[in-house]
């Protein structure tokens, strides 16, 4: 792997300002709003990832980015300066396209230069920066070849070097490895984080795959309807989500509704609806309803047999309920378990799968106490 | 590997369909009018000597066959009349195939950029013409085209000019027809070319820096090139042998080779002459279906 395409320029504006910012942009097809104001700012030489169920305006919003969707309102700031106006052709940004559309009609060389001839570069530049690429993807020994001769990974590679060539200060990823199998996802990914970190560049990747994202960004912004839930980094999506909609939709998790019946401190007694009295930790931002719901991840709650003494873990065991064993699922590393409590509530429990004989396993209709941490639950508006 | 299996069985049966058919209805027929094109001219039914007669005896066949000539073709690269003829079709195919892809392209074009709903009714407003007869849409551009028609009528309503303008029996007005008759031939193929192409492409061209014009030249027209080859051949080939349209819309000074050979075989009665123009009229149009062939099987190669 050659070390000197790390040179590349990170270009212009101060280093302390956000490269992109995102202001209030609205985007309306027909009566139809796919994009519905959302603000962000990305810094330079980020990861960033727009997360977010199909239709849920994120590809617009990238699509915005690239200059192929005119913002309805709100501006779009590329080192302060507004290029909502800037047609495609003459934006520093480049797009890595779902299906590559790479150029059925040229060779893997050709494609690559496509965006280098446009610059008007020398010719000697453009080949050595087309040479560049084709180490930096992995491609050489494949120049001449059309992309219908390479295979899905190599033509995922071929786009990437095409959107690359040109040095953008931002790239554009849409839903690059949706295309792939499973294996080459993931070697695709530590290679797309390798590449971001070698080049120092600034890339936005669209995905619908939160473990995807989770793996690559540095932060995630979960969209919905139009809007951004949630900002944040992979660690504080997963373990502080902001609301019932991004819980759910980042990784499992289970839900108890109730209602709040005392505060003490920093803790707050809920009183649920199928599950007994849960203990929680207090939000740090005041809640405006009495009416709560906590969220807790499967591999927060633990199982055993009989209740464990108060004393061994305090803080771990400060809610225990009592159940009935409904399903097991043996997925290798973990195992999960449905245990319908006594108040009528099913929580899902992961168990990591931490010894190789079953000493620890459940079977269905054994009689559990599921048990967590007031600090794991988090206390959500429903 | 997989391909050899596609072809096993009933597929295979399958396939020795349109040889059947070939055989039948192209090798078969073309066999006569070669036999035919190497026979002489005589006054009799049939017009043509030697008659091969299976019932004759061996002996009787074996004289036939000696009687074979290649004569009718010497005369025909001996005589002016035959080699102007063919020089005459393959320019007149030729200039129209350039018009018709001058024309034929932006209309596809067009029509691919529509939006959805409105792209049937375009193909529709180019098909509809075909439900009227060709001889009857050809009758009546005479009509337009003549002395007192309509066309001269409107030019001098408008005063483009002051005396009507002799259209009829022009290479104008030939034009003209040939250019109406065959363009939605031009049209379709390349219409479908166009229409499939994949947007994102041109995208992917303006993301890399071009602007709308050097997007088309890079990756649209060149996208379309086996679009545009196919309605060239699709024109071409019945243009070289149009007989209706020059014959209806032309003058008589120099005629194309489909004219010739009607003259030969009808006003002549010379069958061995007129069958000796059509099998070389034939080998010539072979050619450039044969480049198709070849360009069209290297491309699929390079998909390999």
């Amino acid at each position: 792997m050659t070390d000197d395409v790390t040179q590349i320029p990170i270009d212009a504006g101060s280093i302390d300002a956000p490269l992109l910012q995102i202001d209030a942009v609205v985007k309306r097809f027909g009566g139809f709003t796919a994009v519905d104001g959302p603000s962000l700012e990305i810094r330079r030489g980020e990861f960033f990832a727009l997360l977010g169920p199909s239709g849920c305006g994120k590809t617009t919003l990238l699509r915005m980015l690239a200059g192929f969707e005119t913002p309805d309102a709100g501006r779009i700031l590329l080192n302060g300066r507004d290029i909502a106006g800037v047609p495609p052709h003459q934006r520093p940004v480049n797009m890595m396209f779902q299906n590559y559309a790479l150029f059925p009609h040229l060779s893997v060389r050709d494609n690559i230069a496509f965006g280098l001839k446009r610059a008007s570069l020398p010719r000697a530049e453009i080949a050595s920066r087309v040479a560049e690429m084709v180490a930096l993807v992995k491609l050489e020994g494949m120049e001449r070849r059309k992309p219908d001769q390479l295979s899905g990974g190599q033509r995922q590679r071929v786009a990437l070097a095409r959107a690359l060539a040109r040095r953008p200060q931002l790239l554009l990823l849409d839903e690059p490895l949706a295309a792939l199998d499973k294996k080459l996802r993931e070697n695709t990914q530590s290679e797309l984080m390798r590449l971001q970190r070698q080049l120092g560049m600034t890339f936005i990747i669209v995905t619908h795959d939160q473990e995807e994202a989770m793996m690559m960004a540095d932060r995630i912004g979960v969209m919905e309807s139009g809007r951004l839930e949630q900002v944040a980094t992979p660690r504080q999506l997963y373990e502080a989500p902001k609301s019932r909609w991004v819980a759910e939709f980042v990784g499992g998790v289970n839900i108890i509704e109730g209602d709040v019946e005392s505060r003490d401190g920093g803790r707050m007694i809920i009183a649920t609806h199928d599950a007994g009295q849960v203990t929680a930790a207090a939000p740090a931002q005041p809640l405006t309803k009495d009416r709560v719901c906590i969220a807790i991840r499967p591999e927060k709650v633990r199982l055993s047999r009989r209740a464990p003494a108060p004393d061994a873990d305090h803080r771990a065991a400060i809610n225990r309920l009592e159940g009935i064993v409904t399903g097991v699922s043996y997925l290798g590393g973990q195992t999960d378990y449905q245990v319908r409590l006594d108040g009528g509530a099913v929580l899902r429990a992961s168990v990591a799968n931490t010894a190789r004989l079953d000493v620890d396993a459940y079977h269905v209709t054994q009689r559990v106490v599921a048990w967590f941490a007031s600090d794991d639950c988090v206390v959500l508006e429903p | 590997m997989s391909g050899r299996r596609l072809f096993a069985g009933p597929a295979r049966r399958a396939a020795v369909a349109p040889l059947l058919w070939m055989l039948l209805f192209f090798l078969l027929p073309f066999g006569f009018v070669l036999k035919i094109s190497l026979s002489h001219t005589v006054i009799a039914q049939p017009p043509y000597l030697p008659v091969f007669d299976l019932t004759a005896g061996v002996a009787a066949i074996k004289a036939a066959f000696a009687a074979l000539s290649l004569e009718n073709f010497r005369l025909l690269i001996s005589d002016d009349l035959y080699v102007l003829s063919y020089l005459r079709s393959v320019t007149v195919a030729l200039i129209a195939t350039a018009i018709l892809i001058a024309i034929g392209y932006p209309i596809a074009y067009g029509m691919s950029r529509l939006p959805r709903r409105w792209q049937p009714i375009a193909m529709m407003l180019v098909i509809v013409p075909f439900w009227t007869s060709f001889l009857i849409r050809i009758y009546a551009w005479i009509n337009i085209l003549q002395h007192d028609g309509l066309l001269n009528k409107v030019l001098l309503a408008l005063h483009v000019v002051s005396a009507p303008v002799v259209w009829l029996s022009t290479d104008t007005a030939m034009y003209l027809g040939i250019v109406y008759s065959y363009l939605p031939f031009m049209i379709l193929p390349l219409y479908a070319t166009l229409a499939k192409m994949d947007s994102s492409l041109l995208e992917a061209a303006a993301d890399l820096g071009s602007s709308r014009l050097q997007a088309f030249w890079l990756v649209t027209f060149p996208l379309s090139l086996p679009g545009i080859a196919a309605g060239a051949l699709l024109c071409f080939i019945p243009i070289v042998g149009e007989f209706v349209i020059p014959d209806l819309l032309a003058g008589s000074d120099s005629p194309m080779i489909g004219q010739t050979l009607w003259l030969e075989f009808f006003t002549n009665r010379d069958w061995p002459v007129a069958s000796a123009i059509a099998t070389v009229l034939l080998v010539l149009l072979v050619a450039p279906l044969l480049v198709y062939d070849r360009l069209q099987r290297r491309q699929l190669e390079a998909r390999r």
